[in-house]
């Protein structure tokens, strides 16, 4: 066991790092600007925090934007009402969060399977006709929930005189957009991580494991496992919470769309796409599904002729239309194709499958009698 | 009353749309164990099935609007017409009927080519990779649709003797305001056609009692030495078909676009998890049911008391019923349980 | 599915990760990316050669063939603006400083984004046109609720917006911007514009029945419908919501037909639009008499790509619109040919809206003289022009909104073709449609972001 936890240390150190070098070797990639890296981080910590649920208790949750929708609702009334500083909005995001999920998840767990499944889905529908419709008045609808001059802002404007312009989300000062807000959003996502792999490592994780296998032969042994699955999902919705909040906070906006099921599908794409169960998985799922919405629906033809400007113009006209296809206007195309690809030669989503390749190359090389080392495989 | 009565019309129109769409879905759930979320996009691609044969038929030649000089306008003239003036006009009028002829063939065989591709490949598969394969496959299917046919609805007549309204309340003494759209009296009968047929294949053939068998306990049935895996692409295909036939015949009603599929996809699983995992008979009464309620939520006089009830009735009736009835209206236990 | 121990990292794993860290600590540069407080404005080009401009359009979802036409609309307007091509309004618009040149002598580029007509969508893709693609000025979107979003986004970044396609009052009444311009026309508009039309087509003593997509957009639209109806004298017999994309409307539409209205105004668009209207038409709405009167239908916003999904449905249906290809002045016929002769089909009215905007950005700066945001936003407001197809137009400076005239068109009984859907009953002048900026509220806010 203490190699195990000396493991995870090591695993730490080394997500930490790459997710704080995002800017460098995003850069080569064309994915190098903030808006960008704050969504990988605020997804990651959304995806890692789905997988608590769905990775440890194999419970599907299809109604998880409902959490991230109403933290980001919290965290904008926090900035309209009290302050602009993050850190308010952060707990005000997490904690309506998590008193839904408490709701939601108390009347949900009654079920399980896909019973459960549609449940969720139900109530983040509900949740999100609601918001664009009804409660407008809570919500501004369709429009989103924004900031406004007039807010009462009752704590800020105890200290300091309203400027002329709308004030901007804060640290204590420091401006929560660009950079900064990115690396606000990454120590949280690096904190999210630890607290999750602790999750995972601890007796209350094992528990849950236990649940996913066999929750009739738990409950045999005299255990009533609701609340351990209750509080599984309050974590959970907690983590969606804190998500949302941190999209209010790099951007004080909150719309209603946040709370739709694609919303909810997205996130549950996000964890298969990468790998259910497995630590790094959800969250390099977030990046890539984050990275084709933002990357490829960039190119446009135009771009696309600079690209292969070096071949022929002939072939330029043949290769543009044809990979115009796949980008700009017809990146899902890409998506979709994406998500057949890797299910169909990963099975088990994209860590569980380079996993399973090392491992295969590696049985070959022993085969072989080549030397074996005791090196994983990279990237994590 | 008229009021009431039509919107018990609305409800079992809607309901037999639900029903028919949740049909496929729950036959190819209960029985194959997969949770197919391209099954919308296969109700989108029969409509589309009808929108490619009223093209083929309208195939035309253009004729320069001369009064357009700043681009070149054209007013088309179906060769159909110009050919065979007498049977042209009115086979152009009944295309939506008679694209059934091409949608079952077509269907089939999607269905086949699918399940044998790629569906059989994810029976063993645990359902979060069937989730990811089925969504890829339906934006694929959607993109593609969308490259052809464009993003925007392309409208379908219904035949123009079909085109009105059915004086309803006359017929049996209501007011002379409640009328109802004879198409959609036809979509109504011919969804209940359908849903018989399916009943009948599956109750009353050896065939369908092999797949009932398959329903309840799919192991054993292979251990009986019987070819589940051919029953199982007939299922699929069947599944498909039917999905395709109310994507046809839904067209009159609703213009069909790319993006059709995915709008009646959740609540299509909605109305299959209600009516209870691995039962047909529950996914039926279950749209119908939540067709009802939704038609009743909209009127002026409950939204009055219970303002945006309309918007999330489906929803609510929905976690009702799953909170008080366990395993929904009719579901057995052990199917989809966990 | 979990594996416990699958990262049985080594010392040598220890050592890699040690270089990456030593990566990081080498590259210094990327914490300056973000540094533009040192230049004087946002994005600002300084000695560059060419400007970026940003077109943020719905790719995906459904509005993506409206989206695909303001693209096309930019990119002539983008060689226009580059002396490119017949030149199209260039030669039309008055008064222009613009030369074919580019602007301020560079040469004009532009990035393109997807809106997915999503505010969150559209807001990171308006980022990423901001913090990566260093671009100058915002345009495009195909709804209220995006260009709403975007537009208080580029107010705080200070990066001018152009709107395209967006009709609720909101976007220069109560969510007003000091960076953000609207040249299309507004619900409020389309009301006055109707009144008079209507008043001529059906008469004093109606009664009408609102179906009201449930959404900013809605509510405004039946707001100014319900306001211009009743000066007119007509009564309103009820006014229902309808979920947004609730596809089948038959629940909606039955009880029209026992509520005694004799007109039923249907406040959709898009998709809502076409199948409320397509299945109103199938309920055989049209061919009922009510008070003795024929019972008509009414669309106050009218567009003609989104026309075409309802087929024969609106046939005589009345409505208004912001352009259309089909008028006569010189301005319209120079941009309907140019587009024409590029793409093959006529101009829709959010690429007309679109291209109109470009250019208009494009001869604030020249006349500025800078790109510095401020200046150009002060020589946009109360900018009076003509020659770009809706005769003469202000942009007022108080609200920032355009007042043109507005078209009022009726779907076409006989089209002789596929384009020719909408005919122009009558131009309304814009003395009728304007309105005093402060009904609406909203705060435009500080020149300086």
């Amino acid at each position: 066991m203490k190699i195990g936890t000396m493991n995870d240390l090591t695993r730490f150190l080394i997500f930490a790092v790459v997710i704080l070098a995002m800017p460098v070797w995003l850069d080569p990639l064309g994915g190098n600007y903030p808006d960008l890296l704050q969504k990988f981080a605020i997804y990651g910590i959304f995806a890692i925090g789905f997988n608590i649920l769905f990775g440890l208790t194999g419970y599907l949750s299809f109604g998880h934007a409902a959490f991230l929708g109403v933290g980001s609702y919290a965290a904008v009334w926090s900035f309209k009402l009290f302050t602009m500083n993050a850190i308010p909005a952060l707990m005000f995001g997490v904690l309506f969060a998590g008193a839904l999920a408490l709701i939601i998840g108390f009347l949900s767990l009654r079920r399980s399977g896909i019973y459960f499944s549609i449940l969720t889905l139900a109530f983040a529908q509900m949740s999100y006709n609601l918001a664009y419709s009804v409660l407008t008045p809570i919500t501004n609808g369709e429009t989103g929930l924004q900031l406004a001059q007039s807010d009462p802002r009752v704590i800020d404007n105890m200290f300091v005189e309203a400027s002329a312009g709308l004030p901007s989300t804060n640290l204590f000062g420091l401006t929560m957009s660009g950079y900064p807000g990115f690396y606000f959003c990454a120590a949280l996502l690096i904190l999210g991580f630890f607290i999750s792999m602790r999750i995972f490592r601890s007796p209350f994780g094992l528990m849950l494991k236990g649940i996913k296998s066999n929750q009739n032969r738990m409950m045999y042994t005299g255990l009533n496992t609701r609340p351990y699955m209750l509080t599984a999902f309050v974590i959970s919705g907690m983590y969606a919470g804190l998500a949302g909040s941190l999209l209010a906070i790099t951007d004080p906006l909150a719309g209603a769309e946040r709370m739709q099921w694609t919303a909810s599908g997205e996130v549950v794409l996000m964890t298969i796409l990468g790998g259910v169960g497995t630590l790094v998985g959800p969250m390099i799922g977030a990046g890539l599904i984050k990275y084709f919405e933002n990357i490829f629906s960039a190119f446009n033809d135009t771009v696309l002729a600079e690209m292969f400007s070096y071949l022929p113009d002939a072939l330029v006209e043949l290769v543009v239309p044809v990979v115009g296809l796949f980008v700009g206007s017809g990146w899902h195309l890409t998506l979709g194709l994406l998500f057949v690809v890797v299910v169909i030669f990963l099975p088990g989503g994209i860590v569980e499958g380079v996993d399973k390749l090392v491992k295969f190359i590696r049985n070959r090389e022993k085969n072989v009698g080549g030397k074996v080392t005791p090196q994983d495989q990279p990237g994590e | 009353m008229d009021a009431v009565f039509l919107q018990i019309l609305n409800g079992l129109d809607k309901g037999a749309a639900y029903a028919l769409i949740a049909l496929g879905l729950t036959l190819v759930f209960g029985t194959l164990g997969i949770v197919n979320f391209a099954h919308g996009a296969l109700f989108m691609l029969g409509a589309f099935c009808a929108v490619t044969f009223n093209k083929m038929l309208l195939i035309s030649t253009k004729i320069l609007d001369p009064t357009v000089t700043l681009f070149k306008a054209y007013k088309e003239k179906p060769y159909l017409e110009i050919w065979f003036p007498d049977v042209g006009p009115v086979l152009v009028d009944y295309s939506v009927p008679l694209s059934i002829l091409l949608a079952i063939p077509v269907m089939l065989l999607i269905g086949f080519i699918l399940e044998r591709g790629l569906i059989k490949h994810f029976y063993s598969r645990p359902h979060a990779d069937q989730i990811l394969v089925t969504f890829g496959l339906a934006i694929v299917i959607q993109e593609l649709i969308k490259a052809v046919f464009g993003a925007n609805p392309i409208p379908q007549g219904a035949p123009d003797i079909l085109a009105g309204s059915a004086a309803v309340g006359s017929w049996i003494g209501l007011g002379e305001n409640v009328v109802y759209p004879w198409w959609r009296l036809i979509y109504l009968s011919f969804s209940g056609i359908i849903i018989f047929g399916v009943f009948a294949f599956l109750q009353f053939t050896t065939y369908g009692m092999v797949v009932r068998a398959g329903m309840r306990d799919r192991e054993t049935v292979g251990l009986l030495g019987i070819n589940i895996q051919k029953r199982f692409t007939i299922v699929f295909s069947l599944a498909t078909a039917v999905a395709g036939l109310a994507g046809v015949m839904y067209t009159p009603i609703l213009p069909p676009d790319y993006h059709m599929g995915m709008d009646f996809l959740v609540l299509s699983f909605v109305v299959v998890v209600v009516g209870g995992m691995g039962s047909l008979g529950g996914a039926v009464l279950a749209g119908f049911l939540l067709g009802i309620v939704q038609s009743f939520a909209s009127m002026t006089e409950v939204k009055a008391i219970l303002p945006g009830i309309d918007q999330i009735i489906i929803y609510l009736v929905a976690v009702i019923i799953l909170l008080v009835l366990p395993r929904g209206l009719m579901g057995r236990a052990g199917v989809m349980d966990d | 599915m979990t594996n416990e121990n699958k990262f049985n990292f080594s010392r040598r794993g220890m050592l890699k990760a040690g270089a990456a860290g030593g990566l990081l600590a080498a590259t210094p540069s990327f914490f300056m990316r973000d540094a533009w407080a040192a230049s004087d404005f946002r994005n600002n080009p300084g000695n560059a050669s060419e400007i970026k401009l940003g077109f943020n359009v719905p790719q995906t979802g459904p509005y993506s063939e409206e989206g695909k036409d303001e693209l096309r609309a930019f990119k002539l307007a983008v060689k226009h603006l580059n002396g490119e091509g017949d030149g199209g309004m260039l030669n039309t618009f008055k008064p222009s400083v613009l030369k074919g040149n580019g602007v301020l002598g560079k040469k004009v580029g532009f990035a393109t984004g997807d809106t997915q007509t999503k505010s969150d969508a559209a807001r990171a893709s308006a980022k990423r046109l901001i913090e990566k693609e260093n671009v100058l000025m915002i345009s495009g979107g195909s709804s209220s609720g995006v260009a709403v979003a975007v537009q208080s986004l580029c107010q705080e970044q200070g990066v001018v917006f152009m709107a395209g396609l967006t009709h609720s009052n909101d976007t220069t009444g109560k969510d007003k911007r000091r960076y953000g311009f609207r040249h299309f026309f507004n619900a409020y508009m389309s009301g006055r514009a109707l009144g008079p039309v209507l008043e001529k087509e059906y008469g004093k003593e109606r009664k009408a029945y609102h179906l009201t997509a449930d959404y900013t957009w809605g509510w405004t639209q039946e707001e100014s419908m319900k306001a211009t109806t009743e000066e007119l004298g007509w009564q309103t017999t009820a006014t229902v919501r309808t979920p947004v994309g609730a596809g089948d409307f038959s629940q909606y539409i039955t009880p029209v037909l026992n509520s005694g209205a004799d007109v039923l105004i249907l406040n959709h668009y898009g998709k809502d639009m076409i199948n409320s209207l397509s299945q109103a038409v199938q309920f055989g709405l049209r061919d009922k008499q009510v008070n003795g009167k024929n019972f008509e239908i009414v669309v106050p916003l009218f567009s003609r790509l989104m026309a075409q999904g309802a087929g024969d449905a609106i046939k005589g249906i009345l409505g208004t619109t912001n352009w259309n290809w089909k008028l006569q002045d010189e301005g319209s016929q120079a941009f309907v040919k140019s587009f024409g002769a590029e793409y093959g089909a006529p101009p829709s009215m959010a690429a007309h809206t679109c291209y109109v905007q470009t250019l208009l950005y494009a001869n604030a700066c020249e006349m500025a003289g800078t790109f510095y945001p401020p200046e150009v936003i002060k020589s946009l407001e109360g900018f009076k022009f003509d020659g770009m197809g809706n005769g003469a137009t202000e942009y007022r400076a108080e609200d920032h909104q355009c007042f043109k005239d507005v078209l009022v068109v009726r779907g076409n009984e006989n089209p002789s073709s596929q384009f020719d859907l909408l005919n122009v009953v009558e131009t309304t002048p814009r003395s009728q449609v304007e309105y005093d900026w402060k009904i609406f509220g909203g705060e435009l806010g500080p020149y300086k972001a």
